[in-house]
């Protein structure tokens, strides 16, 4: 039984290979990048406007709004790179009714690179927003001896991030492999779609969780001038 | 091993250079579209509102037009009223002039017609009487009118009270020129013989007489010396018809144009 995409190896030279995780990565890079290229080829500024472009303007506007909510000052910053996330996760979560293919999430290798890109991501967004002083100093909050916890808090809610992701993508995946050998008919469909739901809930998670993170850094100093 | 480090590796590269695609291909001019139609929006709201505090001002600036149009148009009404009130009354009062005018002009015509009428009327009522006198004379007495006249007036000389008959003696003496003797008619030889030899006896001296034809003397035969006149007069017959014609021409004037008049001519030739 294979437990992630990785296993499925098309070509390898060495350290170097070729996985189905990187191929349909590749794919969802392509479907996404093309598809976006593609509607924002004729993009109107009038009142009147194509209703793919509609859809892509809620999307935006949607993840927008909810980095806002969660307490983001400036939105536009940080669209690019959770707005990628939730985007990355959401499609790789809906291809998957598409026969034939493999979530590149439902590898712990991919979800392990997102939650290490956050990992990476938050103290770079720490650091420009209060710089690296102020960053290093919210370790020491709000006493000297909860630097070790902070630490340690830091990595586990990576690991955290990465194996939710996964468990939640792979666990899905297996469901329906086992009950499509217990079952063959009209079951499986009903957990496809739930598979698609946990996966866009994840997806959700996923990004709103890296949003809290990165807010958390971003902020941590600011009641300090008052006080 | 569920983690592959070198999948990992290409798994983050892969996601960085998928986050930059979607900056460039996705984010970028999705939020620019948003922004510029925002700024369109926002321009057109603005317009808007500029074209709205426009229309505002023009309301009122039309609404103060108006009503200060309003206001003229009701001066200028007032006025035209007031002034055509003042044609009216003059005009009236032009007509009832000019009204009165030509209702005076009427009176004076109808005056004239009326002094012309009496006047043609006294003249052929003159002559009427003289004639119908003449010819009851002729045929009566076998005498002519200027016999008559001349025996009237002879009487009317010799009948004459003291006091008159001293009065015009006095004047015929002391008048430088002759008498005048004044007839409506041409007297012939014999009268003017008889009338100076009537003067002559009446008066005890060689009187002077001027003879003279004169229509207008009604009386018939005047003498006329120096203030002093002695005369035979048909004048009280005459005012009397003219009287009538008088109120025959009134009644005309009324528009009455058949009315009678019961003039009862006075034939009697009498004296003063």
């Amino acid at each position: 039984m294979r437990l992630s995409p990785d296993d499925m190896i098309f070509w390898q030279n060495g350290f170097l290979k070729l996985n189905a995780t990187i191929v349909f990565t590749w794919l969802l890079m392509l479907v996404l990048a093309v598809g976006s290229k593609l509607i924002t080829r004729k993009l109107s500024t009038d009142l009147k406007r194509t209703r793919w472009q509609n859809l892509l303007e809620i999307v935006v506007t949607g993840i927008g709004k909810q980095i806002e909510e969660v307490g983001l000052r400036n939105p536009e910053k940080y669209l690019g790179f959770l707005g990628t996330l939730f985007l990355f996760v959401a499609t790789a979560t809906l291809c998957a009714v598409i026969p034939g293919y493999e979530p590149p999430t439902g590898s712990l290798s991919t979800t392990a690179a997102l939650a290490l890109c956050v990992f990476v991501a938050v103290p770079l967004y720490g650091i420009e927003s209060q710089g690296m002083r102020g960053y290093l100093r919210s370790y020491v909050e709000p006493t000297f001896v909860m630097l070790p916890f902070n630490i340690i808090g830091e990595v586990s809610r990576t690991l955290a991030l990465a194996v939710r992701l996964f468990g939640n993508m792979m666990s899905g995946a297996m469901i329906i492999g086992i009950l499509l050998a217990i079952t063959p008919f009209v079951f499986p469909v009903v957990m496809t779609a739930l598979g698609l739901l946990t996966g866009m809930v994840q997806a959700y998670i996923f990004s709103i969780l890296a949003a809290v993170y990165i807010a958390a850094a971003t902020r941590t100093i600011k009641p300090r001038p008052a006080a | 091993m569920l983690i592959d480090w070198f999948t990992v590796g290409a798994q983050a590269l892969n996601f960085l250079i998928l986050v930059w695609l979607m900056k460039r291909f996705l984010y970028k001019p999705i939020l620019h579209a948003i922004d510029e139609r925002e700024k369109r929006i926002a321009l057109a709201l603005a317009d808007a509102d500029a074209k709205k505090g426009e229309a505002l001002k023009e309301r009122d600036e039309f609404r103060h037009r108006n009503r200060a149009f309003d206001e003229q148009r009701a001066a200028l009404l007032s006025q035209a009223m007031i002034d055509a009130k003042a044609e009216r009354q003059r005009l009236i009062e032009e007509a009832r002039k000019a009204a009165d005018a030509s209702g005076t002009k009427r009176q004076e015509a109808l005056t004239r017609d009326a002094h012309n009428l009496n006047q043609s009327i006294i003249r052929r009522t003159q002559q009427e009487v003289f004639a119908i006198a003449r010819k009851a004379l002729t045929d009566l007495a076998s005498a002519s009118l200027e016999e008559r006249l001349r025996g009237v007036f002879t009487r009317r000389l010799r009948e004459m009270d003291g006091v008159a008959k001293e009065r015009l003696a006095e004047a015929l003496k002391t008048s430088s020129s002759p008498a005048l003797l004044r007839s409506a008619f041409e007297l012939p030889a014999e009268q003017r013989a008889a009338l100076q030899a009537a003067l002559n006896e009446t008066f005890s001296a060689q009187i002077d007489v001027r003879f003279e034809t004169a229509p207008e003397v009604i009386s018939g035969i005047e003498l006329t010396t120096n203030g002093q006149k002695v005369a035979w007069s048909i004048a009280d017959y005459l005012a009397s018809l003219e009287k009538a014609v008088a109120e025959l021409v009134m009644e005309q004037g009324k528009s009455e144009p058949s009315h009678e008049i019961e003039a009862e001519p006075k034939s009697v030739v009498n004296l003063r």
